[in-house]
């Protein structure tokens, strides 16, 4: 393990900027986002959450797919060869970091989706322990523990120092070009950082949140249940929650026709959307209350059941904070649970 | 294995009008082949740039080497601008998806009834042409279809010319309502299926709209049948085809790569909602 004074974290930054593209959490238009780091731009170390996930890197809101030429009756294809570059992403919480292994098996489960796959390839991820975790996070009820991130490199902070430790060859990579910045440590110099993290995600509210429910009734019956019949009211449809959402990973493939070619492309979609299933014929979930269960289920019921019980959701507490209804994944994982 | 949902060009070179609102295209790639191999039941997502991209059965038999078929019924964008394409057309094709009827396992030597309504036949023809090439691993073939009139009734030709002809194969048409020249039996597919009373130890293949099927599986129970012997096929909305988008679920299965095709006692371990 490394450490170096936190006075000294700009310094870290200039060189792992002079190693490979960096981006961290920084505030653009008074939101916090993943910004590409440049000299002068100001981390913000206290933000938990970024307003939109880390997902964006890998799964960006579009991605370019093909390009189509039609002259008369025939159709000529140029393939997107758009690359990525290395880069690091520094700042990725505990629950962020833990949406990736979520998302790997849908996008990297048989056949693999090359474009997600890509761009995970060429991804550094250092994470940063949560000192002051949130009152909307509950990250541990699905055995995350934010005092102990993971990722390529994980880093802990205390009032001198950021601890900095490699965990995978990618990590061991970046750190050997940058390791004359650091002095070397011992594990033991960060025990009581992350005591003190345990202790104070232990206190959290929503951490007590009980799932065995969801582990143990069968998918048809929790798809029955009566209690979907008030817990989707107040759902405007909106899909923010789905798109803050650090699992949320439905797709659309469109078309834009520019007038002189047509652009195929994918974009993040919606299950709360209207049109999301909608056919020629019909539309198999006519009403939100359809669409809201289709959400829910999924996370909590037919991800696990196709996933070997783990659930698709890290407890960020994103859609805590950004439903306009405040309708979240606690309330309907409580609420559909309750027994009266 | 990959997936970049990119497709390859394919071309047009035969459109057959079958319905007033059922068209079947012929499909092979530039260079004169057949675009890929596939498995009876399987899909092919089909696309004009521009216009839409949709998921159809393919409904020639793989054993056709020369070519692909697909019948698609004139209602949406998409295929409302296919019906209106002349041959020639090239068009844009990715596949096979999904999973495909159990030609080589459990239907091997068994005794088969297909039942299907309207453009329900569409991927049963796939399979109904599959086993007629390889006749000898297969028992009876009973045949019952269905629909609005006789006028609708998809590739009416091959049927009687082909099917009917065949020895082993038992055909049975029946069309919705009376109508000038039809000397056939008229009334719905589940009723008919009742009153051919089949023997309960033929395994079943069901295609049709979702009420066809919902009373001709209820039929067959009620005639002795098991949920284990009838299988059919699904459809919903479908991106991507390879159970990443995320629209086609039915419960925790994803109709594009563990369907389209489903036993009828697995589909009923699923929430009802197709």
């Amino acid at each position: 393990m490394y450490k170096i004074a936190y006075s000294e974290i700009y310094n870290l930054f200039d060189r792992i900027k002079d190693v490979i593209t960096l981006f961290l959490p920084a505030k653009n238009d008074g939101a916090v986002s993943f910004s590409k780091y440049e000299s002068g731009t100001r981390y913000e170390a206290d933000a938990l959450n970024t307003v939109r996930s880390a997902k964006d890197f890998f799964f960006p809101q579009t991605q370019n797919i093909a390009e189509f030429k039609i002259s008369g009756k025939s159709i000529e294809i140029l393939q997107n060869t758009e690359e990525t570059g290395k880069f690091a992403v520094f700042g990725v919480r505990a629950c962020d970091e833990k949406s990736f292994g979520i998302l790997d098996r849908v996008f990297l489960s048989e056949p693999s989706d090359p474009y997600y796959n890509e761009k995970r390839e060429k991804a550094v991820i250092i994470t940063a322990a949560c000192n002051y975790p949130e009152e909307t996070c509950f990250c541990t009820a699905f055995g995350i523990d934010p005092s102990e991130p993971r990722g390529d490199v994980s880093t802990w902070v205390s009032e001198d120092f950021l601890y900095w430790k490699a965990n995978t060859e990618k990590g061991e990579e970046l750190t050997n070009k940058i390791a004359d910045i650091f002095e070397r440590c011992n594990d033991g110099e960060i025990i009581s950082i992350k005591n003190n993290i345990k202790t104070a995600a232990e206190k959290l509210p929503f951490v007590s949140l009980n799932l065995d429910y969801w582990r143990n009734t069968g998918e048809k019956e929790i798809f029955a249940s009566e209690k979907w019949e008030s817990v989707y009211k107040g759902c405007l449809g909106c899909g923010t929650c789905t798109f803050v959402c650090p699992t949320c990973q439905c797709y659309d493939v469109r078309d834009f026709d520019s007038g002189k070619s047509v652009r195929k492309f994918r974009c993040w979609d919606s299950c709360m959307y209207s049109d999301f299933t909608k056919m020629a014929h019909g539309n198999p979930r006519k009403s939100q209350k359809e669409r809201f269960r289709q959400r829910f289920m999924h996370k909590l019921k037919y991800f696990p059941e196709n996933n070997g019980g783990i659930f698709s959701c890290v407890g960020c507490g994103r859609c805590l904070k950004s439903c306009p209804q405040s309708l979240n994944i606690i309330k309907v994982a409580r609420s559909v649970a309750a027994d009266d | 294995m990959t997936e970049n949902l990119v497709p390859s060009v394919g071309v047009i070179t035969d459109i057959r009008i079958d319905t007033p609102d059922v068209k079947t295209f012929r499909v092979v790639g530039r260079d004169g082949k057949k675009c890929f191999s596939h498995m009876p039941g399987q899909c092919a997502m089909l696309s004009i740039p521009g216009i839409g991209e949709a998921m159809f059965s393919i409904t020639s038999s793989p054993t056709n080497n020369d070519f692909m078929e697909f019948s698609i019924k004139k209602c949406g964008c998409l295929t409302d601008w296919l019906h209106s394409a002349e041959a020639g057309q090239e068009i844009l094709i990715r596949g096979p998806y999904g999973n495909f009827f159990p030609v080589e396992s459990e239907l091997k030597n068994k005794d088969l009834l297909f039942i299907a309504g309207g453009i329900g036949l569409a991927p049963l023809r796939s399979v109904i042409n599959y086993c007629r090439d390889k006749r000898s691993d297969y028992g009876k073939i009973d045949i019952v279809y269905g629909s609005r009139s006789k006028d609708d009734l998809v590739d009416y030709g091959e049927i009687i010319n082909e099917w009917m002809a065949d020895g082993g194969i038992d055909v049975y048409l029946t069309i919705d309502r009376e109508q000038e020249g039809w000397n056939g039996h008229v009334g719905f597919v589940p009723n008919y299926v009742k009153e051919l009373g089949f023997n309960t130890d033929k395994t079943v293949l069901l295609c049709g709209p979702p009420i066809m099927i919902k009373f001709s599986l209820q039929g067959l129970i009620d005639m002795g049948f098991d949920k284990t012997q009838v299988y059919t096929t699904m459809e919903l909305r479908m991106k991507c085809g390879v159970g990443k988008c995320g629209r086609c679920n039915i419960g925790s299965k994803y109709v594009c790569k563990d369907g389209p095709v489903f036993r009828c006692d697995e589909l009923e371990a699923l929430p009802d909602e197709y």
